[in-house]
């Protein structure tokens, strides 16, 4: 059996192999989460009675399934949804998709409350300004509404990157699976390797949450409409 | 331009909310330079009227028209239409994320396509006109209320608009801060400025309105010059009413028509 390795190397063999994983999927499932609730927060305040209907659907049900079992259902459920990439980055795929639509689900509501609190008098002042209701989306609604909802997506963030970790439990060598295989080899090394990773996890969360979690003061007018 | 056609021209507008009739056939017509001001009791409908004109609130019978164009056509743009009527709130409503000439720029900018600088100059000599250029890099909550409401008649303005309509400008202010909007809205009314008014402000109403309107229960009461109401107006409701704005505000905006010499 190898020499076993000192805490700097299982370290690195963290950072090296685990962290790029763990990264990516969290960036791509907050950003395919963003675009879903996006869509979905526009379709529940503006949209028709079928869109909210449609909208308010699709977050109660994708709030009341573990994320564990969509990821399943993506890799080895239905993974030729992902026909167009190689069969070795499906799973990968898998849980980059059930890690979006899920989030997507909670940035709705996050979005939603953040365009519900911009207030109906400022809408009302940029459709009388004669701007489409799109412009007063773009200029208006969503630049204080993305202000306000800062604090909760920091919050979103940080239960992203940590559900990242169920991809162990697909073979996805993010940070889990790496210090998983560390100790697989070096039983003895348990503690010292699940303390990195904790950690690495924490130091990931921690500043992000810390610096955009505080509500920070925002010029929002006392009578404003 | 036919100095002779109105420049808004209301004709029979209904409007109502489930079972409640708010509005119920109201016509008036405004003419170049006219300084029209409707009052009359709260829930008679007068802010709901000035959000049909603009169609914030379509009506759901009558018509509208600006300089002759109907509103609601199908092939009238109704954003374009709205960018030649001026509307000032009783709340401001200024875009809390942006600073005053940005609240003044964005609709000259993005509305009417001009370039950031002509909009930025423009917003300028608008916010120097409600005397407000000196604010211009603050925020709409470091502004007092009767800041934010020069920023937001100055918001109307740099649109050039045909018309201004005004929903009681000066309802949600504290008293001391309600001489400067309305003294704003003096110089604009004198220099011939299109305006709709909605307000209780009678010096106001007494010093620059070419007609007044009294509504309640969503028809007009009773309308003529300001001579005309304040020697004594023709019906019961609208004397009461008039009597009871002058105990609640006494004599003190008198002097609003002195300064102007009127």
């Amino acid at each position: 059996m190898q020499e076993a390795p000192d805490l700097m190397t299982i370290v690195m063999l963290i950072i090296v192999n685990g962290v790029p994983a763990t990264l990516q999927l969290t960036f791509f499932g907050l950003a395919a989460g963003f675009a879903i609730g996006l869509v979905l927060a526009l379709m529940r305040v503006y949209g028709t009675k079928e869109m909210q209907w449609f909208a308010t659907g699709y977050e109660n049900t994708l709030r009341g399934i573990p994320l564990l079992v969509f990821i399943y259902i993506f890799v080895f459920g239905v993974p030729w949804v992902f026909w167009f990439v190689d069969a070795v980055s499906r799973p990968l795929f898998g849980v980059f998709f059930a890690l979006g639509i899920r989030s997507g689900a909670y940035q709705s509501q996050i979005i939603r409350g953040a365009i519900l609190s911009v207030g109906e008098g400022q809408v009302m002042a940029a459709r009388a300004l004669g701007m489409t209701a799109f412009q007063t989306q773009l200029y208006i609604v969503l630049p204080q509404a993305f202000k306000i909802a800062l604090p909760s997506f920091a919050n979103e963030y940080a239960v992203v990157i940590k559900d990242t970790s169920f991809a162990y439990s697909v073979g996805i060598f993010e940070i889990l699976k790496v210090s998983r295989s560390v100790t697989a080899a070096w039983p003895a090394l348990w503690v010292p390797s699940m303390l990195i990773v904790t950690v690495t996890y924490f130091v990931f969360t921690y500043p992000v949450t810390r610096y955009f979690g505080k509500k920070r003061k925002i010029h929002v007018s006392a009578r404003g409409g | 331009m036919n100095k002779m056609e109105p420049v808004l021209r209301v004709r029979d507008v209904w409007k109502s909310y489930g079972d409640l009739e708010v509005l119920k056939g109201i016509s008036f017509d405004v003419m170049e330079s006219e300084v029209k001001v409707v009052f009359g009791p709260s829930g008679s409908g007068k802010s709901t009227l000035l959000r049909c004109i603009n169609y914030l609130d379509p009506p759901d019978r009558g018509d509208v028209f600006l300089r002759g164009v109907r509103l609601g056509e199908k092939d009238t743009d109704i954003n374009e239409m709205r960018a030649r009527i001026g509307m000032v709130f009783q709340h401001f409503n200024l875009f809390a994320h942006l600073r005053a000439i940005d609240n003044v720029a964005i609709g000259p900018e993005k509305v009417l396509g001009l370039s950031k600088e002509d909009a930025r100059q423009r917003a300028m000599a608008a916010l120097e006109h409600v005397k407000m250029a000196d604010w211009a890099d603050h925020y709409p909550a470091q502004l007092s209320g009767g800041q934010q409401q020069r920023v937001g008649i100055a918001r109307a303005l740099a649109m050039e608009p045909d018309v201004i309509l005004f929903d009681e400008p000066t309802s949600a202010l504290d008293p001391e801060l309600i001489g400067e909007v309305l003294q704003v809205m003096l110089d604009l009314a004198k220099e011939g400025t299109t305006m709709v008014v909605v307000t209780h402000e009678m010096g106001f109403a007494r010093a620059v309105a070419n007609e007044m309107i009294f509504i309640d229960g969503g028809v007009v009461v009773e309308r003529g010059t300001p001579e005309h109401f304040f020697r004594g107006a023709d019906s019961e409701r609208v004397r009461q009413f008039l009597h009871k704005l002058e105990e609640l505000y006494g004599k003190e905006r008198e002097e609003l028509r002195d300064v102007d010499g009127e």
